[in-house]
C-alpha cells in the first residue's frame, strides 16, 4: 500500500504574522509548521499503512521550507517531495492543486489523503481539485477509512451521522479534523527525520510552464481583505432566581439545543 | 528560527514536542497529581514510548544519543508543565539517577535495567542525602559491609525524591572508613528483603512527586549489584553532579517563563485606578527587568550545557548559574505573586503553586551557599 499525503507548511496559529497590503495574501517568510489539520491524514495513513505499506508526503511552500514536514516525517512517514519555487507565488487553488497533482502523480499511489481545507486559506476546494486533475474518485470528509483489497471503505460525516460509502482504489479521501488523534513524534522520530529524504523539485521538473503557475496562472483574484471584526463583549446575566432559565433562552436562541 | 545558537532543528523540535506534551497531557490533569501525591505511572509510560528517557542513553544502548544541550532544552520544556513535581519526577528518573547506572553500569547491569528504565516501567531513584548529610556527601553514613559475596547495608536516607515508587534505587553507602571519600554505589531493587520505605514526606512544594525516608536494615544485595568501583562512589556521585545542577535551573527557568507570562497576561487585562496594573511603570518595569535577568540566566544555562558537551570542567560555571538562577527564580516567583495581589495567594492559581515549587531549588543539588564556595574557591588568583 503505498499512501501519499498532502500536506500543508503554514504559519505558526500561535504567531500567525500578517496580510501582505500589496500582495492580499498571508506572508510567508516566517518559519512554517505542520498545518494541524494535516495531522489527520498523516495520522490516518500511518495507521492504514501499518508495517506493510509506505507513507510519503508532498508539499508546496516557500523559500525550501521543511520544518513542517520534518514533523511529519519525525511521525514516520518515510518520505517527502517539497515543490519550492519562486515561480508559485501567488498561486490560487487551482494552481494549487495542479502542482500537487504533478508531483503526486511521480509516485503512483493507490490512496491519496488530504485534510478537508488547510488552516489559513481555507478555501476546501484543493483535494477535489487535485481528484479531478487525476481523474481518481474521491471521497469527502472522511472519519475512518478501512482497506479491503482494492477497495477504500469509508465512513463520510454528515451532519445526521454519516454515510458508508465504498470507492475503488487508486482515489483521493479528504479526512476531517479531529477524527483520530495524531502520534507525537518520539525523540528517536525527531532524530530519525533529519535522514529521511526530501526531493525537492521545481515547476519545471515537474512538467509545467512557469507562466502558468503563480501570479500568471491565477484565475481568481483577492480584490481586497480586511481585519476581522472584534469581538463583541458578551452578555452578563445577573441571577435574579430566573437565570437558569435565561440561559437556556440564549442557547434556544442559539439553535445548539 | 532556533530559539539559541546551541540548537538544531531536531533539538528545537525537542524542546517544543516537550512543551507539546506537557501543555495537553501535565497541565490539564497535574492538580489531581498534586492531590494524590504522585505522577501517574501510565503519564510516565507514555513519556518513555516517545524516548523521553532515553535523550542522554547511547544509542547502542537504546536510547537517542544526547548531550547536556538536550537536557537543557527537555529540562526547560518541561518547566512549562507549572506543575515542579512532575519535573521533579521525570528529571530525577532521566538526568539525576539512571545517569549514575549509564555511566558506572557494566554489561549485565545496563542489560538488566535500562529497558524498564527507557520505558518507564522502572523508575529511579537517587539516594545520596541523609539526616546528617546533604550537600556534604562526604558525610554518608549508610554503610555496606562485606558479607560472603555481598553487601550488607545499614542505614537511613532522606528526601529521596522517587523514593516512594521508584523499582530501583541507588544507593550511596560507606564501604571504606579509613577514608573520608571512600564510598561505594549499589543498586537496590524495591523488594530487596532489608529496604523499606520508611516514611513518604509531606512537603512546602512539588506536591505530586513523591519524597521518601527510606531505612536500610541488614539489606542484602549480591556483588553483581555494586555499581562502578569499591569504594569510588563519591567521585561516581560527582561526575553527574553538574548535570544534575543544570537540570535543576532549566526546568526553574522553564516554569519562570512561563510564570512572567501568566503574570503579563494577568496585568494587562486586570484594572485598577482606571487603567490596567501594566499601565502602571513600577509593575511594567519590574517584569521587563525580571525578564532581562532570565534571558540572561537562560543564554548562561545553554552556554554551561555547551561547555559540558565539550568535556571541559565546568563546576565554576555550573555553581555559579544554579546559585543565580535559583535565586532569580524565586524572585520571580515573589513578584509574579506580588502582582497576582490577592488571587496570586489563592491556591487555584498556578503562580501560588509554582512559587512553593521553586523554593527548593536553591536547596535541592547543591544549597546556594555552597554553589557559592565552589565558585569561590576556584576564583582565587593563582
Amino acid at each position: 500500500m503505498n499512501i501519499v499525503v498532502c500536506v500543508k507548511q503554514i504559519p505558526d496559529p500561535a504567531d500567525p504574522g500578517a496580510l501582505d497590503p500589496e500582495t492580499k495574501t498571508l506572508k510567508r517568510d516566517v518559519k512554517l509548521i505542520l498545518d494541524e489539520s494535516d495531522s489527520y491524514g498523516v495520522e490516518m495513513a500511518l495507521q492504514l499503512a501499518g508495517d506493510e505499506g509506505t507513507v510519503s508526503l508532498v508539499s508546496m511552500a516557500p523559500n525550501s521550507e521543511v520544518g513542517g514536514l520534518r514533523t511529519a516525517l519525525a511521525m514516520g512517514a518515510e518520505s517527502a517531495v517539497l515543490v519550492s519555487d519562486d515561480a508559485l507565488k501567488g498561486s490560487d487553488a487551482l494552481t494549487t492543486a495542479k502542482v500537487l497533482a504533478a508531483a503526486i502523480a511521480k509516485s503512483s499511489p493507490d490512496l491519496v489523503i488530504a485534510a478537508t481545507e488547510s488552516s489559513d486559506g481555507y478555501t476546501g476546494t484543493v483535494p477535489e481539485q487535485i481528484a479531478a486533475l487525476m481523474d481518481l474518485p474521491s471521497v469527502t470528509f472522511a472519519k475512518e477509512i478501512a482497506l479491503d483489497g482494492g477497495t477504500a471503505k469509508v465512513k463520510r460525516q454528515t451532519e445526521s451521522g454519516y454515510d458508508s460509502v465504498e470507492c475503488p482504489l487508486p482515489c483521493l479521501v479528504s479526512v476531517t479534523a479531529g477524527v483520530v488523534e495524531p502520534r507525537y513524534p518520539s525523540f528517536k522520530g525527531i532524530m530519525a527525520a533529519k535522514a529521511k529524504p526530501v526531493e525537492e523539485v521545481t515547476v519545471a521538473d515537474l512538467g509545467l510552464d512557469a507562466g502558468s503557475v503563480g501570479w500568471a496562472g491565477a484565475g481568481q483574484e483577492i480584490v481586497s481583505i480586511e481585519d476581522a471584526p472584534a469581538r463583541e463583549a458578551g452578555e452578563v446575566i445577573e441571577d435574579e432566581g430566573d437565570a437558569h432559565e435565561r440561559i437556556v433562552a440564549f442557547l434556544d436562541e442559539l439553535k445548539v439545543l | 528560527m532556533n530559539r539559541n545558537v546551541y540548537f538544531t532543528d531536531e533539538l528545537q523540535a525537542i524542546y517544543d514536542q516537550t512543551v507539546t506534551f506537557v501543555e495537553n497531557e501535565v497541565v490539564p490533569h497535574g492538580a489531581l497529581w498534586e492531590e494524590a501525591g504522585k505522577v501517574p505511572r501510565d503519564v510516565l509510560k507514555r513519556m518513555g514510548a516517545l524516548g523521553m528517557f532515553g535523550l542522554r542513553i547511547p544509542e547502542s544502548l537504546g536510547g537517542v544519543g544526547l548531550g547536556a544541550i538536550a537536557s537543557a532544552a527537555f529540562a526547560e520544556g518541561l518547566g512549562a508543565s507549572t506543575f515542579g513535581g512532575f519535573e521533579a519526577t521525570t528529571l530525577v528518573h532521566t538526568d539525576m539517577a539512571s545517569p549514575h547506572l549509564v555511566h558506572s553500569g557494566d554489561d549485565d547491569q545496563l542489560a538488566e535495567y535500562l529497558p524498564g528504565i527507557l520505558t518507564g516501567e522502572t523508575i529511579t531513584a537517587i539516594a545520596i542525602s541523609e539526616p546528617d548529610a546533604g550537600s556534604d556527601v562526604a558525610g554518608v553514613r549508610t554503610t555496606a559491609a562485606r558479607d560472603g559475596d555481598g553487601w550488607l547495608i545499614n542505614g537511613a536516607k532522606t528526601y529521596i525524591t522517587n523514593g516512594v515508587y521508584a523499582e530501583l534505587v541507588i544507593v550511596a553507602a560507606r564501604t571504606d572508613h579509613d577514608n573520608r571519600y571512600g564510598l561505594s554505589m549499589f543498586l537496590v531493587d524495591r523488594d530487596t528483603e532489608g529496604f523499606e520505605v520508611a516514611n513518604k514526606l509531606d512537603k512546602t512544594g512539588w506536591r505530586c512527586s513523591d519524597t521518601a525516608e527510606l531505612t536500610f536494615t541488614d539489606c542484602y544485595v549480591p556483588d553483581t549489584k555494586l555499581l562502578g568501583t569499591e569504594h569510588r562512589g563519591f567521585y561516581e556521585v560527582m561526575k553527574n553532579f553538574q548535570n544534575e545542577r543544570l537540570v535543576l535551573v532549566c526546568m526553574g527557568v522553564g516554569a519562570a517563563q512561563r510564570a512572567i507570562d501568566m503574570t503579563l497576561d494577568y496585568a494587562q487585562n486586570r484594572k485598577a485606578f482606571g487603567a490596567t496594573l501594566y499601565d502602571l511603570g513600577a509593575i511594567r518595569q519590574r517584569l521587563a527587568m525580571r525578564q532581562g535577568e532570565l534571558d540572561a540566566v537562560r543564554a548562561s544555562m545553554y552556554h554551561c550545557a555547551w561547555l559540558m558537551e565539550q568535556g571541559v570542567d565546568a563546576t565554576k560555571e555550573v555553581s555559579g548559574l544554579k546559585a543565580f538562577g535559583a535565586e532569580l527564580v524565586n524572585q520571580i516567583m515573589y513578584d509574579c505573586v506580588q502582582f497576582h495581589g490577592g488571587m496570586g495567594y489563592m491556591t487555584e492559581t498556578a503562580v501560588e503553586r509554582m512559587s512553593r515549587d521553586a523554593r527548593i531549588l536553591p536547596i535541592g543539588g547543591g544549597a546556594t551557599e555552597v554553589m557559592l564556595e565552589e565558585v569561590a574557591k576556584r576564583s582565587y588568583a593563582s
